[in-house]
């Protein structure tokens, strides 16, 4: 009989489509969701890597390593205060992680205009931790810091800061588009259409886990 | 998909100011172990608490895994540990390729 059944079923590409669907579910989540995490589980794999190269190259070289406390310092009222740009850039990204909690919170309420005004301030956040992390960059290219070299110690420092922050920066920039898009289509109606606002839900995974890199990238990469 | 699966999290406004909140204390916490120029096993102890904390509770209450089901945790939490193995390797390799620099290149 087993053969019977499956000599019925559709073949190719549209059999494997319906082998792992067919009454088959094992995380009782929105599918948006599920994906959602499971690309998430890939980029943790993906920074955990570049993470794990920093510290192999930081370990292993005989040159002193710059120190990241001075190198981020900023002088502000006539004061050399040591890594404050970093602190403020984090205080924003949690502040915004903060404000997307909010639009979720309102999105299961269903309160549109909420939801749209909480997106598109989490958006603005981002957009301002973007803009630092830009003003950051120049500074340390002003400095000479390079991906081969800088005058303040060992070369794999450059590398290792670009790499990192430039990876996680296109993260936070993709995400702003991301929230942008969210917020127009929660703003036009698209989710009380379609009578869920789990989208919004799937959106926030995406932002808070960009924040979450930065506590790995601040600890490891700014204080250690 | 069942009503309460679909609208299942929500949760009060003031459990998320109050994570939010926490996050707060927690990133000027270790933002003070710079300031202060703490050096040595504190300065690392304390780096690495905060970092976990903050790490916990954006996954826990944020991301709304403490109310998804085992098999979600246990898929997207699991399978991290393996950088462990990663990490530990490199650290291996990584130690053992200073010391050779020393002895070879004199440092």
């Amino acid at each position: 009989m087993a053969t019977d059944a499956a000599a019925d079923m559709p073949r190719g590409m549209e059999g494997v489509v319906q082998d792992w669907a067919n009454d088959k579910q094992t995380f009782q989540v929105p599918w948006g969701k599920a994906m959602m995490w499971i690309f998430l589980l890939s980029d943790t794999f993906i920074f955990s890597v570049f993470l794990t190269s920093y510290m192999t190259v930081r370990v292993s070289t005989t040159e002193v390593w710059p120190n990241a406390s001075e190198v981020f310092a900023l002088t502000l009222f006539g004061q050399s205060i040591p890594l404050i740009l970093i602190a403020i850039m984090t205080f924003i990204l949690i502040t915004s992680s903060g404000t997307m909690a909010m639009a979720v919170n309102f999105g299961y309420r269903k309160d549109r205009a909420k939801t749209a005004a909480m997106l598109l301030i989490t958006a603005f956040f981002g957009a301002t931790f973007v803009g630092m992390q830009a003003f950051e960059w120049t500074k340390l290219i002003e400095e000479g810091v390079r991906p081969w070299g800088n005058p303040m110690g060992a070369p794999q420092f450059g590398s290792s800061f670009f790499m990192i922050t430039g990876f996680h920066g296109l993260h936070v920039s993709a995400g702003v588009i991301y929230l942008l898009v969210t917020a127009w289509r929660v703003w036009s109606g698209f989710y009380d259409r379609k009578g869920t606002y789990e989208t919004v839900e799937v959106a926030g995974l995406y932002w808070h886990f960009v924040d979450l890199v930065w506590v790995f990238i601040f600890a490891f990469f700014y204080l250690w | 998909m069942s009503e309460v699966a679909a609208e299942g999290q929500q949760h009060p406004i003031g459990l998320y100011l109050k994570v939010w909140l926490l996050l707060f204390v927690f990133s000027a916490g270790s933002y003070m172990v710079d300031y202060m120029q703490l050096q040595g096993e504190l300065r690392w102890f304390l780096i690495v608490v905060f970092m976990w904390l903050k790490a916990a509770f954006i996954v826990a209450i944020f991301m709304h895994m403490r109310w998804e089901r085992m098999a979600l945790i246990t898929a997207i939490l699991l399978p991290p540990i393996a950088i462990a193995v990663l990490v530990f390797l490199m650290a291996v390799e990584g130690g053992y390729t200073f010391f050779t620099r020393l002895e070879v290149f004199g440092g």
